[in-house]
């Protein structure tokens, strides 16, 4: 028999319609206070570069806490990297240099490898990427061991709360209040509050969208197994189309096609399968675009090309220095034009996919899907509108949705509590709006601040927000922040030297 | 490297001043091709070599900051970053041969040039794409910029 939740201890209707709330408001509602000077909502990869900063700056883990519903912080980016087709030993698209276990960036992944496997390989291809090899990138594992050395190394599993964050509040006279919804069994009252100066809030991507007729087909005709997403387990599509030939629609022009397509060619090459493919690109890209000739990505057979999500300078060069003295139009402007679905041009995809082309089980065209119907034999038929005003049907086994397409940031209800209540506002892209330093503008409430920082914050002043490095950058701006407001000591060249010796060695602090 | 036009000139001045001066330190009593020239004589070229590099740096950092415009990505990728020892040197060295190089009466032998100017470049090189990263923990997000 399953216990109910306590009912002690809940949200009042009062606390509910208050935007700001005062000790006595919590007491009176029977929720436990803990007092916790440092807070992070979400506990994914942001949640921990960010307690990796401070805890390199030097706060002790009795001072921080991580509120989250997952056991380790790679647990959700390894969920949504192995189904969208990059298991451990595949690799993913980031930077060498990269390493959400080690704040300097150095030794890079690429270095780490080349020590392991006795093999200068690695060294050679970031030496001469992108000109005469592809860029280097890490496997997913090496990602995943070392964000758990680092984690055992800073305690991060001292400072996990497990449970379901619901709102946070500001507080009067100063700092917040985060409500946690524990798991069943592990406390006496439906509701925790943890009472800080500060909070953190890494969310993560606040939900996944289907592209409209998708979603409209899955509904309409409840059938979840013949349509299917990238991000969402769908190793029996694979499966079928080793028992028997078939054609797959793919939609999408960004890396999880690519990776998808991988996999879909990878099959058919090892086990002698017959699969057809059809590729239907939203925007078909034909050459090099862009709005003039300092501003131009290569592209072509559909594909905008581009080593990672975003222009490399944004993580630290021109881009990221031109894009912090942008506000409104002019940011979402740049935005504009550094954006756009891409993928890497790697080397191995290319002759994959001339192949393709070269023994007719490869087709990529432009289209706009009006509608996707079941034909009497139970396939799927899916109308598609070319630009040249063209209608035609293609009839498949199963169609891929790739687009990744993102929900607004007021599906989360942290994030939608926070716009209602708080003062946080929108960025010129719609997401939530963030200082240089990544506080959340408007949300300040007395000598506390409120900082957010990942994909919500697409928008501001920087734009590789949702990638490790970016991540990283955020976790530094919000450190050194942090350390002006005397939270923690700011991290000189002396100190920051003394500490990567200690994450040399693996010693734990 | 993902360089701004600052963070270039800042970068190159600071590495040749610390990481480039402790290499010329170091290197300069067993070049070879030195032949009578006192000990004192030959830092002395070699200090006026490392200054010339970053004296004329800055020009040549103008030239490639323009020309990684052309670049989509905007970045400086660490092939170019070694590679560009070839031109630097080859016009430091004319310069040295037309003696229009002031600080020094008679430019070095051949061999003494190259191998301290290659040894030089290489360790600055190095240092730039990994340990610099080390003291200077917002170096790389700022675009090679340190102060």
């Amino acid at each position: 028999m399953r216990s109910s939740p306590p009912s002690r201890g809940d949200l009042t209707p009062e606390l509910l319609q208050t935007s700001q709330w005062t000790d006595e408001l919590l007491h009176g509602a029977g929720i436990p206070v803990h007092d916790i000077p440092f807070v992070t909502v979400g506990g994914g990869i942001g949640s921990f570069v960010t307690l990796d900063y401070l805890r390199v700056y030097g706060v002790p883990t009795g001072s921080l806490r991580v509120l989250s519903n997952i056991d380790t912080p790679w647990e959700t980016y390894e969920y949504l990297t192995r189904v969208s087709q990059i298991p451990r030993p595949e690799r993913i698209r980031s930077d060498s240099s990269s390493r959400p276990d080690n704040l300097w960036g150095f030794p890079s992944y690429a270095l780490e490898e080349a020590w392991r496997d006795k093999s200068l390989r690695h060294l050679r291809q970031v030496a001469t990427e992108p000109i005469f090899d592809d860029y280097w990138t890490p496997r997913a594992g090496t990602v995943f061991q070392n964000l758990e050395r680092e984690a055992k190394r800073i305690s991060y599993w001292d400072m996990l709360v497990k449970g379901q964050v619901r709102m946070v509040r500001r507080r009067v006279g100063g700092g917040y209040f985060t409500v946690l919804t524990p798991p069943e069994g592990l406390s006496a009252t439906r509701r925790v509050a943890f009472r800080s100066r500060y909070v953190h809030l890494a969310i993560g991507y606040p939900g996944l969208r289907f592209l409209p007729d998708l979603q409209d087909f899955r509904e309409r005709y409840q059938d979840y197994h013949h349509v299917v997403n990238a991000y969402e387990r769908h190793e029996h599509v694979y499966e079928t189309l080793k028992t028997r030939p078939g054609v797959v629609v793919v939609r999408g022009g960004g890396i999880v096609a690519s990776r998808v397509l991988q996999r879909l060619m990878d099959d058919r090459e090892k086990y002698g399968l017959q699969t057809q493919i059809l590729h239907i690109f939203r925007t078909f890209v034909t050459g090099s675009h862009g709005p003039g000739v300092f501003m131009r990505r290569r592209g072509g057979d559909g594909w905008a090309y581009q080593g990672f999500n975003y222009p490399k300078s944004v993580w630290g060069g021109q881009l990221k220095a031109q894009m912090r003295k942008l506000d409104g139009e002019d940011r979402a402007k740049l935005y504009k034009n550094m954006g756009g679905t891409n993928t890497p041009r790697r080397r191995r995809w290319q002759q994959q996919m001339a192949k393709g082309r070269r023994e007719n089980w490869y087709h990529a065209f432009q289209g706009v899907v009006d509608k996707v119907e079941p034909s009497p034999d139970n396939r799927l038929v899916s109308h598609v509108r070319s630009d040249d005003g063209q209608l035609r049907q293609y009839a498949s086994d199963f169609i891929i949705d790739c687009t990744g397409l993102e929900a607004d940031i007021t599906e989360h209800r942290v994030l939608a509590d926070l716009l209602q209540h708080s003062g946080a506002g929108r960025n010129p892209l719609g997401r939530l709006e963030v200082e240089r330093h990544f506080e959340v503008k408007g949300t300040a409430s007395g000598d506390g601040a409120l900082y957010a920082s990942g994909a919500a914050t697409l928008g501001g002043y920087f734009p590789g927000v949702d990638t490790f490095l970016g991540l990283q950058i955020a976790a530094q701006e919000i450190a050194d922040d942090l350390a002006r407001r005397g939270f923690c000591k700011k991290l000189g060249p002396l100190r920051s030297t003394s500490q990567w010796l200690k994450w040399a060695r693996n010693k734990a602090i | 490297m993902l360089p701004t036009l600052s963070g270039r000139i800042q970068t190159r001045l600071f590495l040749l001043a610390t990481v480039g001066l402790v290499v010329t330190a170091l290197i300069v009593p067993v070049l070879p091709g030195a032949g009578s020239a006192a000990l004192g004589d030959r830092y002395r070229t070699g200090l006026v070599v490392l200054a010339s590099v970053a004296v004329l740096g800055v020009c040549w950092e103008l030239l490639y900051h323009f020309l990684m415009q052309f670049r989509w990505e905007k970045d400086w990728p660490t092939l170019f970053g070694l590679l560009t020892l070839v031109p630097e040197g080859l016009l430091l060295w004319g310069l040295l041969e037309l003696d229009v190089v002031p600080g020094i009466t008679a430019g070095p032998p051949a061999a003494t040039f190259w191998i301290h100017f290659a040894v030089v470049w290489l360790a600055v090189w190095l240092v730039a794409n990994g340990p610099m990263r080390v003291p200077f923990v917002r170096w790389r997000f700022r675009g090679g910029r340190l102060v």
